[in-house]
């Protein structure tokens, strides 16, 4: 570490080429935290879903609905540890565009199912108590400024004109990165009590598993039991359906790559011929280095290090304004799922951001370890 | 008095590794800043290109979407006497149409999709004369035969004209293929509405919305006060082509907003590449400007001289820029439309005012990054730059 003055001096005398070159891996990296913050709020889900969780709905499509009765016929198949219900509610909150996914479940049954959403006890018994009660996650409520005790009106088009009103009984979180806390659950006793069409039917069961290694039995089970009634079943895990969404909305994933693919070539040009300049511009300077008994490699250490510092300290400037980014909040106002940069980009970041400071200085610092004194000083 | 073009030409000859370096850089945010924007284009053109000027679609108040709506045969046959609906033959012009959503496995990822099942009557070729049969024939009234837009076979497998398909309890005969003209129908299967609440257990002669061909696009107003001021229905009226656009809207400003975002964040990442070109251009050729500066050229024209080279540069990145973007056009992709849960196919749309706008975008980041080094061309000392090699 005795020649990090050297490489500081080194760096420090075209300041202002030293800044543009960190300036642009700072872009770089700042953009690739940016990509992985979309790739997270669209995938975040599939990670999250778990394994030992299924979700049965009707064969037909997820709108088609199953019948009440099916919760029971499932909970007796050996293996199912428990059963939830959900129906969808499709509930609107002033203007369609305020979109969130609103849901009628079973108090009982959810949280067997889903522990993982956290609820203070108190609220859960308050919810419990009250047939007009909702539980809503942590984002939607701070969207729309909702606390514990407010009186919410939704407009739910699928099931009418008129108007449901909710009084917030309980506000769920989840302290996992990335996980979904926009949901708005109502309590199913009540949706079916106040609806006209549909009276007793069931959107999707949810299915808790003693044991995710027996997913696939208990999968086949269920929809070859249901199989050539007038309601067939599809099942799937959680991990499995929320992944095929994902692969609905369309290849995320390519653009990702393409648009970081395309980042990163450039920004390996740009530095590479930096540090070419560099090079070449102190093409004596070097030379005496080796003239007074410095070895070639560690000429090719000093040229390679100098890269490396550029693109590290670049990258660190980069990732660490998409982390502030994040904190400052969703520039969507809450319609993505989820907002945050994980902490396995970062490494990812800073890994390639090291790699791109290697690959362009490698050029350039060989050609100075291969560098001839007498050619370099004659030229002089 | 002006330096010649060919001085820049010859100079980027010189150090053409800058130069292609900072041409790239140009090059690929062009690239995606247009890649985006035609991807939002395409999804838009789809939508918006589904609905007619003289279609209204009629659907229950309050519904945001078909899926939502609800109506009863007893209130189409109130609208279909309405003023300002189009007859032939003495029949109005109407379609009563039902909206489910059936499974089938994407053949591109092999994962379920939501296809769009829409029963429909059989007046909807003569209130959409623009779709037209290319294979086969259309479906008969009352038997389970389907009819599939021309992106149906591509996209799902399962679906394949003359063959029967399995979804909705029912088997099905895949007996007609139909060209919408690059419209959201195109991802759709058609059937008798009818048949479609049989087999999907609905009640019958319910549907969800209704689509009339209006006499004249101005005959619009007279429906609309028509139906709204008839005590026996509480239906909500909205022109074809507006209800389509409004059903973009989301995607559309989420890929825009993304898409815009991400090519600011490259354009700045590519603007610094360019100063940082032309910086150590002007550095390089230190000599020669003040050998310039000293045979008599003022300050001001090797400035121009300068930002003419960047200017240059950023052009010809604009061009190749665009040059990757045009082979995208007319590729068909696929994405969810949140608003009706299934998958829509639709096309990149590569048009000349979008390749003009990344051309654009490609000179304005050539004059930010030519414009400071340039300045500083211009001010250096002439005695100082001279006896410094």
């Amino acid at each position: 570490m005795k020649f990090l003055p050297l490489i500081l001096a080194n760096l420090s005398r075209k300041k202002l080429r030293t800044t543009l070159t960190i300036g642009s891996f700072a872009v770089a990296l700042f953009l690739f935290g940016f990509l992985a913050v979309i790739h997270g709020a669209f995938n975040g889900g599939v990670d999250l879903a778990g394994i030992d969780r299924l979700m049965v709905i009707n064969k037909v499509s997820i709108i088609q609905t199953l019948p009440r009765s099916y919760g029971d016929q499932i909970l007796r198949i050996p293996g199912v540890k428990y059963v939830a219900i959900q129906n969808w509610f499709g509930g609107i909150y002033q203007d369609p565009k305020n979109f969130f996914p609103s849901f009628a479940i079973d108090p009982v049954t959810q949280h067997e199912v889903f522990p993982e959403f956290a609820v203070p006890d108190e609220q859960w018994n308050a919810f419990l108590a009250d047939r007009e009660g909702a539980i809503v996650g942590a984002r939607t409520a701070k969207r729309f400024g909702w606390k514990v005790g407010d009186r919410v009106p939704l407009k739910a088009p699928i099931y009418g004109t008129g108007t449901w009103e909710f009084n917030i009984r309980g506000i769920y979180n989840d302290p996992r990165e990335g996980a979904d806390l926009t949901q708005f659950w109502l309590r199913y006793d009540y949706l079916d009590e106040r609806r006209t069409v549909g009276k007793g039917d069931v959107g999707w069961y949810a299915v808790k598993l003693d044991s995710p290694d027996d997913a696939v039995r208990v999968v086949r089970t269920i929809d070859e039991g249901f199989a050539n009634s007038p309601y067939e079943t599809k099942t799937e895990t959680m991990q499995a359906m929320a992944a095929s969404w994902v692969k609905q909305a369309g290849n995320i994933e390519f653009l990702i790559l393409a648009i970081g693919g395309v980042v990163f070539f450039t920004l390996l040009l740009v530095t590479g011929n930096t540090m070419a300049l560099a090079v070449r511009e102190r093409m004596g300077e070097l030379a005496v280095m080796k003239a007074v008994g410095f070895s070639d490699r560690f000429v090719l250490f000093i040229v390679l290090a100098e890269s490396v510092l550029i693109a590290v300290v670049g990258g660190a400037i980069g990732l660490g304004f998409s982390k502030l980014f994040t904190l400052s909040g969703d520039p969507t106002g809450g319609v993505l799922q989820s907002f945050f940069l994980p902490g396995s980009a970062i490494l990812l970041g800073m890994f390639a951001a090291f790699a791109v400071g290697i690959l362009a200085g490698i050029l350039p610092a060989s050609s100075a370890m291969r560098l001839r004194v007498v050619d370099a000083l004659r030229r002089i | 008095m002006a330096i010649p073009i060919v001085y820049n030409l010859r100079s980027m000859r010189a150090r053409w590794v800058s130069a292609i370096v900072a041409v790239l850089g140009i090059a690929g945010t062009v690239g995606v800043f247009l890649a985006m924007l035609s991807l939002a284009r395409g999804f838009r053109a789809t939508l918006v290109n589904s609905g007619s000027p003289e279609n209204a679609l009629i659907r229950r108040a309050g519904a945001s979407s078909e899926l939502d709506g609800s109506i009863g045969l007893d209130q189409v046959k109130v609208i279909q006497d309405a003023p300002g609906i189009a007859r032939e033959d003495g029949r109005p012009l109407i379609s009563p149409e039902v909206v489910v959503i059936a499974a089938f496995p994407l053949i591109a990822t092999g994962t379920d999709a939501n296809v769009q099942v829409r029963g429909v009557s059989l007046e909807t070729l003569k209130v959409r004369p623009n779709i037209r049969i290319i294979q086969g024939r259309f479906f008969q009234p009352g038997l389970t035969e389907l009819i599939i837009g021309k992106n149906v076979a591509s996209t799902y497998s399962g679906l394949e004209m003359g063959k029967p398909a399995k979804f909705g309890g029912g088997t099905w005969n895949v007996v007609g293929v139909f060209d919408a003209g690059g419209s959201a129908f195109d991802s759709e299967i058609w059937a008798d509405s009818r048949v479609v609440n049989q087999v999907y257990k609905r009640p019958d002669e319910l549907f969800q919305s209704a689509t009339v061909r209006l006499t004249s696009p101005a005959a619009y107003n007279q429906l609309k006060d028509s139906l709204s001021t008839d005590p026996r229905l509480t239906v909500e009226m909205d022109r074809e082509v507006e209800y389509y656009a409004r059903q973009s809207q989301v995607l559309t400003t989420l890929i825009t907003v993304l898409g815009t975002l991400v090519a600011v964040i490259m354009g700045i990442g590519a603007v610094i590449g360019a100063l940082n070109t032309m910086y150590s251009a002007v550095a390089e050729r230190s000599r020669e400007i003040a050998t310039m500066r000293a045979i008599g050229f003022a300050g001001s024209s090797i400035a121009i001289s300068f930002v003419f080279e960047a200017v240059l540069i950023a052009l010809i990145g604009g061009i190749v820029g665009c040059i990757f973007v045009l082979p995208l056009n007319g590729i068909t992709t696929g994405t969810m439309n949140m608003q009706t849960f299934s998958h829509l196919a639709f096309a990149f749309k590569v048009t000349p005012p979008l390749l003009a706008i990344g051309i654009v975008f490609a000179l304005l980041m050539g004059i930010v990054g030519g414009v400071p080094p340039a300045v500083r061309a211009a001010r250096r000392p002439i005695a100082v730059a001279l006896r410094e090699l």
